[in-house]
């Protein structure tokens, strides 16, 4: 559905490169993120694929279609929700979705299938204007908008940002039953716990795609041994565990200190051994599996 | 037992008929991480608006820092930072500039400007970076380099309103050794997040609902109170019954 | 189509529900069309004239007292020597002098006919039009009574003599101008404000990737506007009709059609403005000080073109004010039809199309 080669974009007097020779294709029907922090170019590639800037370099296609030169044909088929798209706040519910579907020459009713899920959960305030909804109710009109015209591919510009982990829990679960829909979804998000939640993910950092695979094999390619260590004072254990050598990085992980060992991991008596040396009291010691956020911490820190 | 910083005690503020926080009532001693969690619209900002004396509560106690919440707001600002998430830095001005406005404002002698922001630029490995403007820097340094300016006339309180948003792991995680070390120095860190495994990095943590305080304490009784191993778990526990949305 | 109608009526949606904005695009004519009409031209009373009466004889003598009877005037002096005439007005004594000439009843006895001389201060011409007005009527009553037992009519004829602006110009018939100022600020600031906060808000963004034409999201944009601006072209003649008792002398329709027009040149401008720019305040400074203040000074209703050096009078003929404030000053004071009109209708329709070139050239199917 989506192929992209080599993509690039530069801004400005000073060039800056805000997306660096990205390439990466993404399946019909599948659900495909793109993770990584603020400024790390996903903005940037969603507009070049929706055909909102041109690139400086590379090529791309979506359904097929150049996103240069058939931008209309794409304009017509792909449904898209800015970082900051805050719909129009002194519209009702209603007003805004009617509006879309009219914009993009179709019906509430030809396409309600699509939306019905989400729309039946703000359908009680659809006379209350935009602008006085909660902010999970929002995402959801701003979702049902990019909906409406049954869009072939969705892009979803960091939908889950700033909102709560309630209102993100339910968000991703409206994107797994539009997927369940056959529509092809590009989302891009900050929060690393996220990934998890797609088919396929691209770890973006500075412009650079880190790594490209499902968030399983992802975090299987680890290559380190990773363990989980507790101890009293979680500041005196990461100088410990940092300045041990055997372990190549250590750093905070919730109540855990997570510790990555260069190749093979020291037994729980050894490592209590080691940091009662440094007057601390080890109270956990396991080995656990990476998380996506681990494995991005292990790129940026090579 | 630890000298208390933060003391409210039913501290309520209503807008109209709508109570946006509701009688809440806690300590936060010296030194403290106090983690602040609450959905979208459960009364966070309202309450650390109130803490730091930019609107007055409708009702119930306070003192920040030993002044009362009510008469002696210029006092308390003297004695707190503020960092948020949105507002922190001025984009246009260099970093060196920002670090001696900012210092400025709380009446930092030239002498004590010069050397806190020297010591403050290498602290943060910002030393290429010192005549840049800030709005060049990527969004982490950002965030660090206005931590350490609101901190840098050494109040006895810090609040930081969602200071991590959209920075990466990395870059995340070298903010928290900086609260860390703040928090040694003796400075309270009073912070709300969004990210669950940063709630587990503070001392204790206190989280909303509806504008009330549902629960209080550290993570680890947390978790054993609700029966499970994710802070994660405990807020959906608590946040799922939540009736109102912003 | 069907899309077209969506976005005007969403259009006017946001129009219709900011109160406030709405309040002052409507009620921002009534109040300056009242201020200009009541506050800053209101009628002169006691404005102070001398008479040199040459003939003094009877109906010299009853104009005098009509005139000393008037509450408009108060006579400085009765009697004075015409040479000092001069000298009172450039002092800013008098605003106006009648003179009767010498063996006046005379004249008007046996040749039924008489003159009498007005004089008057026109470096305020509005006041100089006024009063010459209010002595001339007042003449007129006098001769309407002499005729009364006459079989063969008298004939006063005042002759009257503005003293330094004889033509005239520049006379604030404020109510062009007005017209040319409020049609400006709704249709430039209002529309170019209207499309970039759609650049803000995002949702530019999601109509770009959407298949309407960009170009008719501006159109759109401006369509409600057009008609705002044409309720508020009524909405001035009307008051300046009934309330300012100023009548339209030429034809309603060429006034309504040159409104368009100028309206259109307008909405141009604002949407150049807002294809050029990205923020709202942006758009409203390049709006308030960089159309305003020229459409004020250059447009002539408050300040006389000719009276300027002249580069500035080279720089008035590209502000589009002055032009259709000479258009409507043609068709509403002089009574004129199109044949009079059509150089500056030419000029509008020339700046509408090369804005719109401008606009069209500039106009961007993407963000960046």
């Amino acid at each position: 559905m989506i192929q992209v080669n080599n993509i690039t974009k530069v801004y400005g007097k000073e060039k800056t490169v805000a997306v660096d020779h990205v390439s990466f294709s993404v399946k019909e029907g599948e659900l495909f993120g793109l993770i990584g922090p603020d400024g790390a170019g996903k903005t940037s590639i969603f507009r070049m694929l929706t055909t909102l800037l041109l690139p400086d370099g590379g090529s791309a296609t979506v359904n097929g279609f150049d996103v240069v030169k058939d931008f209309r044909k794409i304009r017509n088929s792909v449904g898209y929700m800015p970082g900051k798209f805050s719909l129009y706040q002194d519209l009702t519910i209603e007003e805004n979705i009617n509006f879309f579907a009219t914009v993009f020459n179709t019906t509430v009713n030809e396409n309600y299938h699509l939306i019905k899920d989400i729309y039946i959960q703000i359908e009680p305030f659809k006379k209350r204007r935009a602008g006085k909804l909660s902010g999970g109710m929002k995402q959801k009109l701003a979702l049902c908008c990019a909906l409406i015209h049954k869009p072939t591919v969705l892009f979803l510009d960091e939908p889950t940002t700033g909102v709560d982990p309630v209102s993100r829990k339910e968000f991703w679960e409206m994107l797994k039953r539009l997927k369940a829909q056959n529509i092809t979804i590009v989302v891009s998000t900050p929060y690393m716990d996220e990934a998890t939640l797609c088919d396929r993910i691209a770890l973006i950092q500075e412009g650079v795609i880190l790594s490209i695979d499902t968030p399983a094999a992802i975090t299987a390619s680890y290559p380190h041994e990773l363990f989980a260590v507790k101890g009293d004072k979680m500041s005196s254990l990461l100088t410990a565990l940092n300045s041990f050598s055997k372990i190549k990085t250590a750093y905070a992980f919730g109540e855990f200190a997570h510790a990555a060992f260069y190749a093979h991991a020291i037994s729980a008596q050894e490592m209590r051994d080691y940091l009662k040396s440094k007057s601390i009291e080890m109270e956990a010691y396991q080995k656990i599996d990476a998380s996506i956020e681990d494995c991005f911490i292990g790129f940026l820190k090579n | 037992m630890k000298e208390v910083v933060i003391q409210t005690e039913k501290l309520t503020k209503r807008f109209g008929d709508f109570i946006a926080t509701n009688e809440i009532t806690f300590d936060v001693t010296k030194g403290e991480i106090f983690g602040f969690l609450g959905a979208n619209g459960a009364g966070k900002t309202t309450a650390m608006r109130m803490l730091c004396g930019l609107s007055l509560p409708s009702s119930g106690k306070a003192t920040i820092a030993g002044f009362d919440i009510y008469k002696k707001t210029e006092e308390i600002k003297k004695n707190i930072g503020y960092m948020s998430q949105k507002f922190s830095l001025y984009e246009d001005l260099t970093v060196l500039e920002n670090i001696r406005f900012f210092g400025g404002i709380y009446g930092l002698s030239n002498a004590q400007l010069k050397s806190k922001s020297e010591a403050l630029v290498t602290e943060l490995g910002l030393d290429k970076e010192a005549k840049k403007l800030v709005g060049s820097l990527p969004l982490g340094w950002k965030q660090k380099l206005s931590f350490s300016v609101a901190i840098i006339h050494e109040p006895k309180i810090v609040f930081l309103d969602e200071p991590t948003g959209g920075v990466d792991p990395l870059t995340r995680r070298q903010f928290w050794d900086l609260i860390y070390k703040a928090s040694d120095k003796g400075i309270t860190i009073f912070v709300t997040t969004h990210y669950m495994d940063e709630a587990e990095y503070c001392n204790r943590i206190c989280i909303m609902v509806d504008g009330k305080i549902e629960a209080l304490d550290s993570p680890t009784n947390l978790k054993k109170v609700f029966n499970t191993n994710s802070m994660d778990d405990v807020f959906y526990q608590l946040a799922r019954g939540a009736k109102r949305k912003e | 189509m069907k899309q077209f109608f969506a976005f005007v009526t969403k259009e006017f949606a946001h129009v219709l529900r900011d109160r406030k904005t709405l309040f002052i695009l409507f009620g921002m004519p009534v109040v300056q069309i009242l201020i200009f009409g009541f506050a800053l031209t209101n009628e002169v009373k006691n404005a102070k004239l001398v008479v040199v009466d040459q003939s003094k004889d009877l109906i010299s003598q009853q104009i005098i007292n009509r005139i000393e009877a008037s509450r408009y005037f108060e006579i400085e002096k009765a009697v004075m020597d015409p040479e000092q005439i001069e000298a009172a007005f450039k002092e800013g004594k008098i605003r106006l002098a009648v003179i009767f000439p010498a063996h006046f009843t005379d004249n008007l006895m046996h040749i039924n006919r008489a003159q009498v001389q007005i004089i008057a201060d026109a470096s305020d011409p509005n006041t100089a039009n006024m009063l010459s007005n209010y002595v001339s009527s007042i003449i007129q009553d006098q001769q309407v009574q002499l005729n009364e037992a006459n079989a063969i009519p008298y004939a006063i004829v005042p002759e009257i003599r503005m003293l330094y602006n004889p033509q005239l110009k520049g006379a604030p018939n404020f109510v062009p101008g007005v017209m040319a100022l409020v049609l400006m600020l709704v249709c430039v600031m209002m529309t170019s404000i209207s499309i970039v906060r759609e650049k803000e808000l995002g949702t530019m963004e999601i109509l770009l990737v959407s298949p309407f034409r960009p170009l008719l999201i501006i159109i759109s944009k401006a369509v409600p506007y057009l008609f705002l601006s044409l309720i508020n072209v009524i909405s001035i003649l009307l008051l300046s009709v009934f309330v300012l008792d100023l009548p339209i002398n030429g034809s309603i329709a060429l006034l309504f059609a040159e409104s368009t027009l100028f309206i259109i040149t307008n909405l141009t401008l604002g949407i150049f403005i807002s294809i050029r720019t990205n923020s709202q305040q942006v758009a409203m400074l390049i709006s308030l000080m960089g159309m305003m203040l020229p459409t004020v000074l250059f447009s002539g209703f408050m300040f006389p073109i000719e009276n300027m050096p002249m580069p500035l009078q080279v720089i008035s003929n590209i502000v589009p004010a002055k032009w259709f404030y000479i258009i409507v000053k043609s068709i509403m004071i002089k009574g004129v039809g199109f044949a009079a009109i059509w150089k500056p209708t030419l000029v509008l329709v020339g700046m509408t199309l090369l804005l719109l070139g401008l606009s069209w050239k500039n106009f961007k199917i993407r963000l960046a």
